[in-house]
């Protein structure tokens, strides 16, 4: 009954095929970016953003990258990790060596490196596909971590092996203090958001899914898997790139290669699974989950053993993080391969339906 | 060239240790078509068991070193037959017409549980397992190389245990009827179902039988570097050891194993230094990838056809 | 009514297949001409989809040679065999689940949409109209197939009959000058027959698409079909109108029986 679609025709094809052509969507989108924009700069602290918000908002950003190579194109990959690393050292190069070089395209060339090395280590994608793929996408991974490590030109020959980079300024507004960290990293990942929303609705978009259900059908009818394929994986990493060098300057501000190491490839394919494979909210939703969950473990644990007149240590919280976590995925692919946005769905067509059952 | 057999037969005894690993995810697939990234974590989940049920055996007094480590054995391999069929149970049972990624996801959880629980239950220092191995290396053929080779027993004795439970396995599945059920399932689900093979029962058994191959591994592992949680990211090297040698053939893995094991050292000695070194981390995976280019089934894998 | 059935436009020849062991396919050779019905029938397991298959480069046959339009080729790459003009539906399927009915026909338009990557992303403007113009198209091959009610349902929630249409839909959106069906009328009743074959008579009559057909059903072959070839166990045994092929006594002793 609230999200009753009746009455909403649509007598034009741009009318039908809007992004949100429901019109309780519209309004509910509108207000998400106005609480986005307006609303939380006013309600949250300091440690809201360093801890949730800012991270969120890039994690979002990379599982959006992620999701295009794995839920829209079917692309296992283990190796986000490398592609976040490889446009934040990227980005890094060209900030350092390039003296007053401004923070947008230096991000953008970042992602471009990351474009070309997931291109590389996409190749193998064309010959195989599912586990053989995820071990091809770890030699990334690993190739990555020793590439970062061990040339020291990657990180200017610097002793201690990790950079750091400083003064960021956007259009001459200074990129220093928590909102206006928040506020850049927010309108970027709208933008990014909003061009691979209308890829994937695109031909392209419906290129990757048919490869990803059936690619021998998909080559039949004039597809090029070659094409699909790279360029699932160029956009994809590029996204990606993008989100690791924004992790590297404004989240983390210095840096080692462990940072992108292969705990994080598994964070983000957790988002992806969590959040639901093939849908861009996905992305954001698994975001959300997965930054929001150690935290909320590492505040409810405690009080919760507390109930019980237990003490736990910190060793003991980040054990039962590790079990919880595994638990939820396991959980999630029983219950809901489909993820959270699927629930979010299901929660919509409730909605739909109410006060009758179906 | 003593130098050069030297790293040669140290590059052989890690590949032995590897293929220990990769059997476990061999034997997996091979009856279930399940790709069990949990391996690794089953390795230190089953090594982390064996070491403090060492532990306490020896604490409350038992003295012999073969009897503490008989039993300790035993009871780690118990719990590991308890996580295979919980494992089973709660997981595979639900997931069973799922495709391949949905269960290697699935897997991965496991993973991440199962890390978690070990450190738990078993606590997250480094452990000892000592199971007699000598640690004192010998110089062998010292008449035909001026100061001999260096040999390590201990890689040696544990290549043999090795060499042994590959022979038994081998054996297992060629000539006892479970082996022939295993192979049958392995070969089509349905079709093995269909004759009135217990899916889930066989499922049990294989996961078992890994656990204890996990069990194995784990024991000489630490037995050699102590048990600790890196031991869980030993799954990942051996996972090139599986591409390499085919997911469904035990004699791949084994020689996989060796080849990865070989490869790894002769390049870190001959090739690193040019590259800055530590090329360890990447070279069976790079490896691997290539030899993916060029042959997808491995050496010893099945083509795979696709039918429209 | 006559139609003008045209020169030879598909020509196989001397194709061989096997598969390890097994041949599926023995020196088979047929020609199709333009405008016309051709129907392949056999046995289950004569190789009928497998030479389907080695037309659109899903197989590559040991021997033989396939000429298309004068260009001859002994194997054929699957992209190219579209750009050609050569569209398929399978026995099986092969939709693209995930994907809508009108998501899953948007594709077989893929190849004749030319905005790059960019313009796509920003898709104001030039991507935007050519989307638009191909949605056009696709929806008079929706209205001509009759399943406008179901065209934002996923593919993978109708029933096997809309399937069909689906998957028949996806192959008309390439415009093709041949079509190859691959037992298009399998698993219908009489009323979802007589539907399909209304679709592809009126394919045949108003666009003049030369049809490929693999059919069982002797009714249908019988009555829509121009020339028929009989394959047995990867060989043909029959090759003519369907007249002369229901007199040919090895085509009787091996598929038809004494009935007909």
């Amino acid at each position: 009954m609230f999200y009753r679609e009746n009455g909403q025709f649509k007598t034009s094809y741009q009318a039908d095929q809007q992004i949100f052509p429901i019109m309780q969507d519209r309004w509910f989108i509108a207000a998400l970016l106005l609480l986005a924009f307006v609303g939380v700069p006013f309600i949250a602290s300091d440690y809201m953003f360093s801890a949730i918000l800012i991270p969120f908002v890039i994690m979002a950003m990379a599982a959006l990258g992620v999701n295009i190579l794995v839920g829209y194109c079917g692309q296992i990959s283990l190796g986000s990790g490398a592609f976040m690393a490889v446009g934040a050292y990227g980005a890094y190069n060209f900030f350092a060596r390039i003296p007053g070089m401004p923070l947008i395209p230096t991000l953008i060339l970042g992602g471009l490196c990351a474009t070309v090395f997931g291109i590389l280590f996409g190749l193998p994608s064309l010959r195989v596909r599912g586990l053989y793929l995820a071990v091809a996408t770890l030699a990334a991974q690993f190739f990555a971590d020793w590439m970062f490590l061990r040339i020291k030109w990657f990180t200017l020959d610097t002793p201690s092996g990790s950079v750091s980079v400083s003064n960021l300024q956007v259009f001459g507004m200074p990129i220093e203090s928590d909102l206006s960290k928040y506020l850049f990293c927010l309108s970027l990942l709208c933008v990014v958001a909003l061009l691979a929303k209308n890829l994937v609705r695109g031909a392209i978009g419906r290129e990757w899914m048919a490869i990803r259900d059936m690619d021998v059908a998909a080559a039949v009818i004039g597809i090029r898997p070659m094409y699909a394929k790279l360029s699932a994986f160029a956009v994809s990493s590029f996204i990606i790139g993008m989100a690791g060098a924004l992790w590297a300057f404004i989240y983390l501000g210095s840096w080692e290669p462990s940072a992108f190491s292969v705990d994080q490839s598994f964070r983000l394919l957790f988002m992806v699974i969590i959040g639901g494979m093939g849908s861009i909210m996905g992305g954001f939703l698994g975001a959300a989950f997965i930054v929001v969950l150690p935290i909320f473990l590492n505040q409810f644990l405690p009080v919760f053993a507390a109930w019980f007149g237990f003490v736990i240590s910190t060793t003991v919280v980040s054990h039962a993080e590790l079990m919880i976590f595994g638990a939820l995925i396991v959980w999630f692919l029983i219950v809901e391969p489909h993820g959270l946005a699927r629930l979010w769905a299901i929660g919509k067509q409730k909605m739909r339906v109410w006060p009758f059952p179906y | 060239m003593g130098f050069f057999l030297e790293t040669l037969l140290g590059g052989l005894m890690a590949g032995m240790l590897y293929s220990l690993v990769a059997l476990g995810f061999v034997l997996i697939f091979k009856a279930s078509g399940v790709f069990n990234f949990a391996q690794g974590a089953m390795v230190l989940f089953a090594a982390l068991a064996m070491a403090r049920f060492s532990e306490w055996l020896n604490a409350s007094g038992l003295g012999n070193l073969w009897l503490v480590n008989l039993i300790a054995f035993a009871m780690a391999a118990g719990v590991m037959f308890c996580v295979a069929w919980v494992i089973e149970r709660l997981v595979l049972r639900q997931l069973v017409n799922q495709e391949g990624t949905t269960l290697l996801m699935a897997t991965l959880g496991i993973t991440y549980f199962l890390e978690g629980l070990g450190q738990s239950l078993f606590g997250s220092d480094i452990y000892k397992i000592d199971i007699g191995m000598p640690k004192e290396p010998v110089m062998a053929f010292e008449s035909t190389f001026p100061g001999g080779i260096l040999i390590n027993q201990e890689d040696l004795i544990a290549a043999l245990i090795a060499a042994c439970l590959v022979a038994l396995l081998s054996l297992f599945f060629q000539k006892t009827s479970t082996g022939r059920a295993l192979r049958a399932v392995a070969d089509d689900h349905q079709a093995a179902q269909s004759i009135g093979i217990p899916l889930n029962r066989i499922w049990v058994i294989v996961w078992c039988v890994a656990g204890v191959v996990a069990l194995v591994a784990g024991m000489i592992w630490g037995s050699k570097l102590g048990v600790q949680f890196s031991l869980a990211t030993v799954a990942l090297r051996a996972l090139p050891v599986v591409i390499l040698g085919g997911l469904t053939s035990v004699p791949g893995a084994i020689i996989g194993g060796l080849i990865i094991g070989v490869g790894e050292k002769l390049s870190e000695v001959y090739l690193g230094p040019y590259v800055g070194g530590g090329i360890e981390i990447w070279f069976a995976y790079v490896l691997a990838l290539l030899f993916l280019l060029v042959r997808p089934q491995g050496l010893f894998g099945e083509k795979i056809i696709d039918r429209v | 009514m006559s139609k003008q059935i045209g020169d030879v436009i598909l020509n196989v020849q001397n194709i061989s297949l096997s598969f390890g062991g097994v041949k599926a396919l023995s020196d088979i050779s047929f020609d199709v001409r333009e405008h016309e019905i051709r129907a392949i029938i056999g046995p289950n397991g004569a190789g009928k989809s497998s030479m389907l298959n080695c037309i659109n480069g899903v197989y590559t046959p040991q021997q033989g040679s396939i000429t298309f339009r004068g260009q001859t080729f002994s194997h054929m790459d699957s992209h190219q065999v579209a750009v050609m003009g050569v569209a398929r539906t399978f026995q099986n399927l092969a939709l693209f689940k995930g994907m809508s009915v009108l998501d899953n026909i948007m594709t077989g338009r893929n190849l004749r949409m030319k905005s790059n990557l960019l313009l796509q992303a920003i898709r104001f403007g030039p991507a935007q109209r050519e989307e638009f113009e191909h949605r056009r198209k696709v929806e008079e091959i929706i209205d001509f197939l009759e399943i406008q009610a179901y065209r934002k349902t996923p593919v993978g929630q109708l029933p096997y009959g809309l399937q069909k249409r689906v998957d028949l839909g996806r192959a008309l959106a390439l415009e093709p000058q041949v079509l190859l069906l691959d037992e298009p009328m399998a698993g219908m009743n009489v009323e979802e027959k007589q539907d399909m074959c209304r679709f592809i008579l009126d394919v045949n009559d108003e666009f003049g698409t030369t049809v490929v057909l693999i059919e069982h059903d002797m009714g249908v072959v019988m009555d829509i079909s121009d020339r028929v070839v009989v394959l047995d166990y990867g060989k043909k045994i029959g090759d003519g109108t369907p007249d002369e092929v229901r007199n040919n006594p090895e085509v009787i002793s091996a598929y038809l029986g004494t009935g007909h």
